[in-house]
C-alpha cells in the first residue's frame, strides 16, 4: 500500500503494508537513521520521535495510524528553539556517552518541556523513566533537562 | 577537532622517504608523509597481555599522525569510541606534547590493514579492559615531544638562530627575538628530514597545560542532531534488511522450516537457511520480522535440550570441592588457620549476565566474487576482519571492514559471532545486506558474563584481625577461549583480578581458581569482568569479617590499609564524604567497599532503602577514586556514573537464567535495566595523584556492588551471598 506521511515538514510516498512501525519506515525506507532502534517493544524509548508534538514509541506506531499527523525526528528538531535548546543543554552537560539512546532521550525530553516548562525532579524521572540509557547517563540528563528548563 | 570516520589507509610510511628508529624499543618511526609532511607511526600496545608482551622485534605500526604541509594534524589510532571518552582523550596526550589545541587535531579510525596488521595477533586491535589510555599514555606523549622537537630544529635551522631561542605554541614555532613565526604545516616537510631526537624530556605533571582540565568531549554534537552512524545505521547502496532466528537451545540445528506463510508477506525477498540458523531478507525490518514470526521452524535441540542454570551452579559449587590452579599463595594459611581464635565461612553465587547493549547486534555484509566488505561497530577489528576471511572463505585482503561508532560496547563488541553469522547469511544473498538482531535475538544469543561460585574462609586473632584468608572459586575462563596464549598453568590474568593481591594487609593467603566451562552456555568479557565477580565476593566477606570481629566496617578495613597509602585514602574519603557513622532512618543504611583493579583505587558508600515488600531503592552513592593522573576529570565522572549505574542494575535486576537449554530472559521486560526514576545522585572525589594513569571504563562497575549489599546488611541485617538482590528474601515479617 502507498501512505502519504508528512516527515519533518516534507511529504514522502512510502511503499509498504499499513501495520509497518514507523520506525522502520523512517530508517529502512526513508533512510533517516538518526531514530534508533532499542527493544520493538515499547521498553526503551531509543525510537521516540513526536507525533503533532506527542512523544511516541516509532517502533509501536503502525504507519496507518499517522493519517494527517505531522512527524519530527531527531534530525529536525534543532530548527525549533526549543530542540536547540535541549542540544545545548545536553553538550553543555555532557550528558552523551555511546550516544545511542540519545536520539530517544532527547526527543522524549522536549515533548515533556513544552507541556511542562518548570519541572521538578519527580517531574523528570516519571516523564524519563521510559527512556532506557545503559551507558548510565541519568544524573546528567536530569540536570540537562533542568538547565534548558531554566532557559525557556 | 573533526571526527572522521574514513575507511582509507594512511599514508604508507614505506613508500614515502627515509625511515629513522627512534629507538630500541621500536615504538616509534618518523618519516616524509607522501604529500609534504610529517609522519609519525608508533607501535600503541593494545591489550594487556601475554600475547603482545612476547611480540616480535619487528616493527608493525598501529597508530600514525600526520602533520601535513596545510597544517590538518590527522591522528589514525586503534581504539574505538564506545562512550568513554577515549576520542577525546587520545588527542589530548599527543595534543599536550605537541603544543597544538585539541582542536587542531582530527581523528580517523584505523582500518584494519593487511599490510600493517599482516599476522594481526589475536586481541592486538581491541578496546578492551580499560587499557587506552594506561596503553596510551607514554607512548602518545612522546610522539607528540618528537615531532615537536623536530618542528622546533626545522624553524631553528631555516632561520639560522639557535634551537633554545625558539618555542612551540599553538602549532606554530616562534622566534621572539626576531619575531618570526612559520605553523607547523609550513615546517612539517622540512621537520621531515631532521634527525630524530634519540631523547625526549616530557613535561611533569605541573607542566601539564591540556590533562586534567575538563576537555569537552568531541564525538557529542553529532550524538545529538541524528548525524552520528553507528554499525546499525550502514546503507549502503541497495542494502536489503535481515533478521533471524538462531537455535534457542545452545548448540541445536535446524531441523525443518515452512515458509510458505513467510514468503507472502509484502517486502520479504528470500529466506536463508543455516546450519543452526534461519534468516528472512526483506526490503526492510518491518517485513523482515513479519516475515520471521510467520516461519514455522522445528529445532533439533542437540545436546543441552535439558540444561537449566541449577544444574550449571551444582556443578560449579561442586568444582569448589576440588583443588584448582593455585593463584596466590602467601605465608601458610593451613597452619594460620589452624591457630586463629575463630573462623568464618562462606560461600557466594553469581549469575549469568548479559551485555544488552543498547545497539542491538548488528552487522552489514556485501559478499561477492572477488571480496567481501563488511560494516559494522567492533571493539575488535583485525578480529572480525580475520573472522569474516575464514567464514567467508576468503584471504585476509580480500575483506574490508568499515568501522562505525559503537552503540555500547561492554565487552560484546569484542566478539566476531555476529559479524561470522552476517557473513554465513550474506553469502546466500546477491548484494549487500544488513543483518540486524532483535532485541530478543541479543539476550538470547549473546555471550554472558561467567557464572561463579566461590568458597571462602577465613581466620581471625583474638582481636579479629583476620590472619588466614582461603579463597576457591570455579568458573569460566574467557581470557582461555578469547587469547589462548594468556591462559597458563589453569590461570588467566583477568579471572582473578579483585582476588589476589588484595590491598589488605593479610599475612597468610591462599587462592585457587577452578576452570570449569559451563555446557550450552557461551561466555564472554563484560564490563568489568574477573573484579565484577571477584570484588563481590571479597568486599562482601570482608565486610563479614567485620561484623564477626564486632567492628565498623570502614575502621576494620582501615586498619588493614597501613601499608596501601592509596587504598587507605580512597577509603577514607569515601566514607567521611559519605558521612559514614551518621544516624539513618529505620530499614536504610550505608555498605562501603573498596578496589584496586586495573591500577585505579577506588572506594564506594552506598546508601540504601528497603522497603517492607524487600524492594531495595539505592539512594546515593558516594565515590572516591585515585585513578593516578587524570586526563580528563570529567570524563573520570562520567565513566564512574555509567559504571555505578551499570554495577547497581546487575546487583538488582541481572540474571540470565536457562530453562530446558533456553535462555529464559527475552527483553527489557524480562532482563531490567535501571531507569532514571532508580537512579542514585552519585558523587565522584577524585584524588590528585601524580601516578601513572589507571584504568577507568570499567573499575567503578564492580566496587558498586558489593557497597549495595553491604548496605542492605546494615539497613536489615540480612546478608546477601547470591546475585541479584532478592526481594523475597528482604520482605519485612508482617
Ligand atoms: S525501540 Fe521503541 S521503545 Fe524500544
Ligand atoms: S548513552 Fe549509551 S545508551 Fe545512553
Amino acid at each position: 500500500m502507498t501512505f502519504m506521511i508528512k516527515v519533518n515538514g516534507n511529504m514522502h510516498n512510502v511503499e509498504v503494508e499499513g501495520d509497518t512501525p514507523l520506525l522502520w519506515v523512517l530508517r529502512d525506507v526513508l533512510g533517516m537513521t538518526g531514530t534508533k532502534f532499542g527493544c520493538g517493544m515499547a521498553l526503551c524509548g531509543a525510537c521516540t520521535v513526536h507525533v503533532d508534538g506527542a512523544a511516541t514509541r516509532s517502533c509501536v506506531t503502525p504507519v496507518d495510524s499517522i493519517g494527517n499527523s505531522e512527524i519530527t525526528t531527531i534530525e529536525a528538531i534543532g530548527a525549533t528553539a526549543l530542540g536547540a535548546r535541549v542540544q545545548k543543554a545536553w553538550l553543555d552537560r555532557e550528558v552523551v556517552q555511546c550516544g545511542y539512546c540519545q536520539s530517544g532521550q532527547i526527543m522524549s525530553a522536549m515533548a515533556f518541556l513544552a507541556g511542562n516548562p518548570r519541572p521538578t525532579d519527580a517531574d523528570i524521572d516519571d516523564a524519563m523513566s521510559g527512556n532506557i540509557c545503559r551507558c548510565g547517563t541519568y544524573l546528567r540528563i536530569r540536570e540537562a533537562i533542568k538547565q534548558a528548563a531554566e532557559s525557556i | 577537532m573533526a571526527l572522521n570516520h574514513a575507511t582509507s589507509r594512511p599514508a604508507d610510511p614505506e613508500q614515502a622517504g627515509s625511515v629513522y628508529q627512534l629507538s630500541r624499543r621500536r615504538f616509534l618511526q618518523v618519516a616524509a608523509a607522501a604529500g609534504g609532511g610529517l609522519m609519525l607511526s608508533l607501535r600503541l600496545p593494545c591489550a594487556d597481555n601475554a600475547a603482545e608482551a612476547a611480540d616480535s622485534s619487528e616493527f608493525v605500526p598501529n597508530a600514525f599522525i600526520r602533520i601535513g604541509g596545510d597544517g590538518r594534524i590527522i591522528l589514525t589510532m586503534p581504539y574505538v569510541e564506545m562512550g568513554q571518552g577515549t576520542y577525546t582523550a587520545i588527542p589530548m596526550l599527543i595534543a599536550e606534547e605537541l603544543e597544538v589545541g585539541l582542536h587542531q587535531i582530527t581523528l580517523e579510525h584505523a582500518p584494519p590493514d593487511e599490510r600493517l596488521y599482516a599476522n594481526p595477533l589475536l586481541g592486538v586491535q581491541a578496546t578492551g579492559n580499560s587499557n587506552a589510555i594506561r596503553a596510551a599514555w607514554q607512548p602518545l606523549r612522546q610522539a607528540g615531544a618528537t615531532a615537536r622537537l623536530m618542528l622546533v630544529e626545522a624553524a631553528a635551522r631555516r632561520w639560522g638562530v639557535d634551537l633554545a631561542s625558539c618555542q612551540a605554541q599553538a602549532g606554530e614555532v616562534h622566534h621572539s627575538p626576531t619575531g618570526r613565526r612559520n605553523t607547523y604545516g609550513e615546517l612539517a616537510a622540512d621537520a621531515a628530514r631532521m634527525p630524530v631526537p634519540e631523547n625526549v624530556v616530557l613535561k611533569r605533571p605541573g607542566e601539564f597545560r591540556l590533562i586534567g582540565t575538563p576537555a569537552k568531549r568531541l564525538d557529542t554534537p553529532a550524538k545529538v542532531n541524528g548525524t552520528a552512524v553507528y554499525g546499525i545505521d550502514a546503507r549502503p547502496p541497495g542494502v536489503r534488511i535481515a533478521t533471524l532466528a538462531q537455535s534457542p537451545v545452545f548448540g541445536g540445528r535446524l531441523k525443518s522450516v515452512d515458509d510458505t506463510a513467510a514468503m507472502a508477506v509484502a517486502g520479504v525477498r528470500q529466506i536463508v537457511r543455516l546450519d543452526d540458523a534461519v534468516a528472512v531478507v526483506a526490503d526492510h525490518m518491518g517485513a523482515a520480522k513479519k516475515g520471521l514470526a510467520a516461519l514455522s521452524i522445528e529445532w533439533d535441540d542437540g545436546p543441552h535440550a535439558a540444561l537449566d542454570t541449577d544444574a550449571i551452579m551444582a556443578e560449579l559449587e561442586r568444582a569448589t570441592l576440588r583443588s584448582g590452579a593455585v593463584a596466590q599463595d602467601t605465608g601458610d594459611v593451613t597452619q594460620a588457620m589452624a591457630s586463629a581464635a575463630s573462623r568464618i565461612e562462606a560461600s557466594y553465587q553469581l549469575p549469568f549476565l548479559a551485555h544488552a547493549t543498547m545497539e542491538p547486534m548488528n552487522c552489514t555484509v556485501d559478499v561477492r566474487p572477488d571480496g567481501c566488505e563488511i560494516w559494522v561497530g567492533t571493539q575488535a577489528l583485525a578480529r572480525v576482519q580475520a573472522a569474516a576471511a575464514s567464514t567467508a572463505g576468503l584471504p585476509l585482503d580480500k575483506v574490508v571492514v568499515h568501522n562505525h561508532l559503537i552503540g555500547g560496547g561492554f565487552g560484546r563488541r569484542l566478539e566476531a559471532d555476529g559479524v561470522a553469522r552476517a557473513v554465513q547469511i550474506a553469502r546466500q544473498v546477491a548484494g549487500p545486506v544488513k543483518v540486524v538482531w532483535t532485541r530478543e535475538e541479543d539476550i538470547q544469543h549473546d555471550m554472558y558474563r561467567p557464572a561463579w561460585f566461590d568458597r571462602i574462609s577465613a581466620g581471625l586473632d583474638g582481636k579479629g584481625r583476620p590472619v588466614a584468608w582461603n579463597n576457591r572459586f570455579a568458573g569460566s575462563s574467557v581470557i582461555a577461549r578469547w587469547l589462548p596464549p594468556a591462559f597458563n598453568n589453569g590461570l588467566d590474568p583477568d579471572t582473578t583480578e579483585g582476588a589476589i593481591d588484595l590491598a589488605y594487609d593479610l599475612p597468610n593467603v591462599h587462592v585457587e581458581y577452578v576452570r570449569v566451562e559451563p555446557p550450552g552456555i557461551p561466555t564472554a568479557f563484560w564490563r568489568s569482568v574477573g573484579p565484577s565477580h571477584n570484588v563481590f565476593v571479597t568486599e562482601s566477606f570482608m565486610d563479614e569479617l567485620a561484623a564477626a570481629a564486632g567492628q565498623d566496617p570502614v575502621a576494620y578495613r582501615l586498619a588493614l590499609l597501613d601499608r596501601a597509602p592509596r587504598a587507605k585514602a580512597v577509603l577514607a574519603l569515601a566514607a567521611d564524604k559519605a558521612d559514614w557513622g551518621q544516624p539513618l532512618p529505620d530499614r536504610t543504611g550505608r555498605g562501603v567497599s573498596l578496589q584496586s583493579v586495573f591500577a585505579t583505587y577506588l572506594a564506594q558508600v552506598a546508601e540504601v532503602e528497603v522497603s517492607k515488600d524487600g524492594e531495595v531503592r539505592v539512594r546515593r552513592v558516594v565515590c572516591a577514586v585515585d585513578c593516578g593522573i587524570v586526563v580528563n576529570p570529567d570524563t573520570v565522572r562520567a565513566q564512574i556514573q555509567s559504571a555505578v549505574i551499570f554495577g547497581i542494575t546487575a546487583a538488582l535486576h541481572g540474571a540470565i537464567t536457562l530453562k530446558d537449554g533456553r535462555v529464559e530472559q527475552a527483553n527489557f521486560d524480562t532482563y531490567e535495566m535501571l531507569r532514571m526514576n532508580e537512579a542514585p545522585m552519585i558523587d565522584v572525589h577524585i584524588i590528585q595523584s601524580a601516578e601513572p594513569p589507571g584504568g577507568m571504563g570499567e573499575a567503578g562497575t564492580s566496587a558498586i556492588v558489593p557497597a549495595v549489599t553491604n548496605a542492605i546488611h546494615a539497613a536489615t541485617g540480612k546478608r546477601l551471598r547470591r546475585l541479584p538482590v532478592d526481594p523475597a528474601v528482604l520482605k519485612q515479617p508482617a
